[in-house]
């Protein structure tokens, strides 16, 4: 019995206290004709050891080889200290802190991220996370509809060139409460918003970078969408911050929300979760932020310390009008990105961010050395770029994956002629050596 | 005075070793794009950095150093096998847009995962994509949703929940775009026909229940409620928040639910990681299947691949950035494959008998069982009332002395309608003298509330804090450090 520590007296004597025959006489109020008495299908249970040499095949298996790939989730390296400490077993195995005097190491941690998070975006606040980006921008929607009282208006406006899973998850989640959405037009990879768009939205989606690695005009896009009382819902990815203009500073008076993916942080991409989804805003909107919210406060003898607050938003106290669902963050994950954040501090961060933009550059600038490459936009863009191949990518992604490369992400139905684009990203952990494998791959073709 | 990593912080610190390259001559970015002023991150070294969280983490409880019995939560041991299995480089290195050509490692554990669940539950398809429990939910409220609309029937409206169900639930047919309808729940903890049958209708779009319930008994007459429901034209969602009191002995497919999700963190081990993840899938019997969330994955004789929204048309579509969290997927499947099929049936036994035990420990000290007449199942719940009637001392003073004596609280105040309740898990990884120090602790902590209440009511002493303001929380809002 894997895990159950009874021995054989144990058992005896509970049923004995219990005045019972046997454990099965525990089950007597279930109907007999809904139980059953075996798993036929399901093997037999085996060893620790056993289980571990099947698991290592399988992940033997998935050893795909040099990534390009992003998209979303990004190949960063991750100091030793993160998963070392994040894996011990008081924070690997509490849970949400219920009960605050026990459990001050996660609600200080999750204060030190929301303070870390709000700094990066330049908000007021943050939340202490939600599941992921996709999850994060469903409920910033849904947030921006609650706040916007000067708009009665469903209307949520998203970028043509959001991240197609995001869109696509904003879409089964939001559309349930009548809110509309429609796509902005877009021109070259970049959103133009027209004035007839914004006639009547209450809420501006900017993904910046965008999902094709393209700045977008951010300082105008926020200004537009706030002359016409609509909302601005930043979408950024958290490693771009340390470059680049944070949402709060968008404009002449910021983003109002501000969420995305948490990967970059520090968490392996570990076929795309868990992650992390993180939400901040203005102070003003802080009552409608969902999620939980760690707070400092004092015991009886004015002794600092941390509890969850704000809990009258929450589902447990006000179930049907709460303002989420929503009954966890993602705790391990963010205690991960808290290390990371601290171990890297702002200059660390900054050469990442930096290298990544670099090794991008410097791809691309070997990539279209060659005749048929070519950059699809010529536009500004952060550490993702468009390549337009001038044939199928379909041959060319397969022989580069034999060859242990992962050339980018094919854009096959996502942009005009995307069976001859990708998506592809450098960060800082790819090398000279690694690009040069990709320009021989391609020459080699 | 507690210090904060920032308050460590001093400018042009750093974790050397972390550094990567500097210095790079030309800057390709638009001056207008750029940042500033850098972020207030700390600047710190890599011990001071290690030191501070590795301290922060003593300052937790957790499976690993307490006896945790949160009741609805399930805080079982979570096995480090486990957590090494899925912590592996080839699972963690992978991209999740890596070609199914190149995933066939992870997806074939997914693929027998799906297959697994469907087995455990009764249910005819599993998705896995659903991030927790309460996402889980909201994934079946739209099933439901979706089949009525598919079926032109527009009027059902109104989703049925338990006064004594968890917040989730509600707040979940909210975010579905449906009105929760309550219905009453007896003196015994089952739902009440009566009330059942003036609240379904012509408007009911399903019902959604947690069965053993959270009142923490097994709800006898599923087949009644089910069969209402139904004629109605109603659908029945399983809340599996409690399958582990009843692993491997009772499946909902065979008690007439149509959709479920499960807690994989909770009936399958996976770490709780102080407050997530989790992981939620959602099964479904024939008829609701189509309408299962994207993607799911498939076998088929060029191995195995993904189903998306272009072969499963009438999906809800999808909930989360990639494929929710493979990670915890992993575990869960390296669980089950320890456990095999006995071990499944031993989870349920051995859950249901510690509590059961505990349960008898704390009614012969003269503690109040909420139902006595009936049985616990892998949890239970006692109303304090009486012994805060006649000391002063409420549960969640009990809560807090029982942190002293070495136990993490139970769940407090759930079901919101047992006053001053406890609600107690103490799941089958426990061992029977742990079960009787804890009992052995709340008969002291009674005696103290008789003798000495102030003692208890100011508790927690021996915590690195006293009890915490909460009031003062939320009206001197400090939610960030800076």
């Amino acid at each position: 019995m894997p895990f159950i520590p009874h021995t054989h007296a144990d058992k005896e004597s509970m049923l004995e206290t219990l005045g019972i025959a046997s454990i099965a006489d525990l089950f007597d109020e279930i109907p007999d004709r809904i139980k059953c008495d075996s798993l036929p299908d399901i093997p037999d249970g085996i060893s620790e050891m056993a289980m571990l040499h099947h698991m290592a095949h399988r992940a033997q298996e998935d050893a795909s080889g040099v990534c390009f790939l992003g998209a979303g989730c990004y190949d960063h390296y991750i100091p030793a200290a993160v998963w070392d400490i994040a894996s011990r077993g008081e924070f690997l195995t509490a849970y949400t802190p219920y009960q605050a005097e026990a459990s001050q190491g996660t609600l200080q941690l999750v204060y030190e991220f929301q303070t870390m998070l709000a700094s990066l975006t330049a908000m007021d606040v943050a939340n202490a996370s939600v599941y992921d980006g996709a999850s994060a921008l469903a409920e910033a929607i849904l947030m921006a509809v609650r706040v916007n009282r000067k708009s009665k208006s469903r209307r949520v406006l998203v970028p043509a060139s959001l991240h197609p899973s995001y869109l696509a998850t904003v879409r089964s989640i939001v559309t349930h409460q009548g809110i509309e959405l429609e796509l902005m037009t877009s021109h070259e990879g970049l959103t133009a918003v027209s004035d007839v768009d914004l006639e009547n939205a209450v809420a501006v989606v900017v993904q910046h970078p965008n999902f094709l690695g393209l700045l977008e005009d951010v300082d105008v896009l926020t200004n537009r969408a706030h002359d016409v009382d609509a909302l601005v819902i930043g979408v950024v990815n958290p490693m771009s911050l340390a470059l680049l203009k944070p949402p709060g500073d968008w404009g002449d008076t910021g983003a109002d929300i501000v969420c995305g993916d948490g990967q970059p942080l520090g968490i392996p991409m570990a076929s795309g979760g868990p992650s992390f989804g993180f939400l901040c805003t203005r102070m003003i909107h802080v009552r409608q932020l969902p999620g939980r919210i760690a707070g400092r406060t004092q015991d009886k003898d004015g002794n600092h310390g941390f509890v969850l607050t704000l809990q009258a938003r929450e589902q447990h106290i006000r179930r049907a009008k709460a303002t989420s669902n929503i009954c966890t963050n993602q705790g391990l994950l963010v205690t991960a990105a808290t290390i990371y954040m601290t171990l890297l501090g702002p200059q660390g961060l900054h050469e990442i961010a930096s290298s990544c933009v670099h090794n991008t550059h410097r791809l691309v600038d070997r990539l279209t050395e060659l005749p048929n490459v070519s950059m699809r936009f010529a536009t500004p863009y952060f550490h993702e770029c468009v390549l337009d191949f001038g044939e199928s990518t379909e041959a060319l992604q397969q022989r580069m994956l034999d060859n242990g490369i992962l050339p980018g992400y094919p854009l096959t139905g996502l942009i005009d002629k995307g069976d001859q684009a990708m998506l592809v990203c450098a960060t800082e952990v790819r090398t000279e050596q690694d690009i040069d494998r990709y320009y021989q791959e391609l020459t080699n073709g | 005075m507690v210090e904060t990593i920032f308050d460590k912080s001093r400018p042009t610190r750093r974790a050397v070793a972390q550094r990567v390259k500097e210095g790079f001559a030309q800057q390709p970015l638009p001056e207008h794009q750029l940042r500033s002023a850098p972020p207030m991150l700390p600047e710190v070294s890599e011990l001071q950095a290690v030191r501070h969280f590795t301290n922060l983490a003593r300052k937790n409880f957790s499976i690993d150093t307490h006896f945790y019995p949160l009741g609805s939560c399930t805080m079982k041991y979570n096995p480090r096998g486990v957590h090494r299995a899925a912590m592996q480089e080839g699972f963690l290195n992978r991209h999740p847009l890596t070609p199914t050509s190149h995933s066939q490692g992870v997806l074939a554990c997914l693929f027998e995962l799906q297959e697994l669940l469907q087995n455990v539950t009764g249910t005819a398809q599993v998705c896995l994509t659903p991030m927790a429990g309460a996402q889980g939910e909201l994934t079946g409220a739209l099933m439901i949703k979706a089949y009525h609309t598919d079926n032109n029937d527009h009027e059902r409206t109104e989703i049925i929940v338990p006064t004594a169900a968890h917040g989730t639930n509600p707040a979940t047919a909210s975010m579905a775009g449906l009105i929760a309808k309550e219905v009453e729940v007896d003196a015994d903890g089952d739902v009440d026909l009566e009330s059942l049958k003036r609240v379904v209708g012509p408007k009911t779009a399903g019902i959604m229940l947690t069965n053993p319930s959270t009142c923490a008994v097994f709800e006898r007459r599923i087949q009644a409620i089910s069969d209402i429901v139904h004629d109605a034209g109603g659908l029945l969602y399983y809340d599996g928040a409690n399958l582990n009191a009843i692993l491997g002995r009772a499946r909902p497919g065979d008690m007439q639910f149509d959709v479920l999700h499960l807690n994989l963190h909770k009936t399958f081990a996976t770490p709780h990681g102080g407050g997530g993840p989790g992981a939620g899938p959602v099964g479904a019997n024939e008829l609701l299947a189509p309408y299962l969330p994207t993607p799911m994955v498939t076998k088929t004789e060029n191995g195995y691949g993904w189903l998306d929204r272009s072969v499963r048309p009438k999906s809800i579509g999808r909930l989360s950035s990639f494929m929710g969290n493979v990670g915890i997927l992993l575990r869960a499947y390296a669980y089950s494959m320890m456990l095999g099929a006995n071990g499944m049936r031993n989870v349920s036994a051995y859950a249901t008998l510690n509590a059961n035990y505990l349960m008898k420990r704390l009614s012969n000290a003269g503690f109040h069982p909420a139902y006595p007449d009936r049985r616990a199942t892998h949890e239970f719940a006692i109303s304090l009332r009486q012994e805060a009637k006649a000391t002063g001392v409420t549960a969640m003073d009990f809560a807090k002395r029982l942190l002293d004596y070495g136990f993490h609280a139970p769940t407090t105040y759930f079901p919101l309608l047992i006053p001053e309740c406890f609600l107690i898990e103490p799941t089958e990884t426990e061992t029977k003298e742990e079960l009787d120090a804890f009992a052995d602790a709340m008969i002291a902590i009674l005696k103290e509330a008789q003798t000495d209440p102030d003692l208890v009511k100011q508790a927690p002493h021996q915590q690195p804090v006293g009890r915490l303001d909460e009031v003062q929380a939320v009206r001197q809002l400090d939610v960030t450090a800076h």
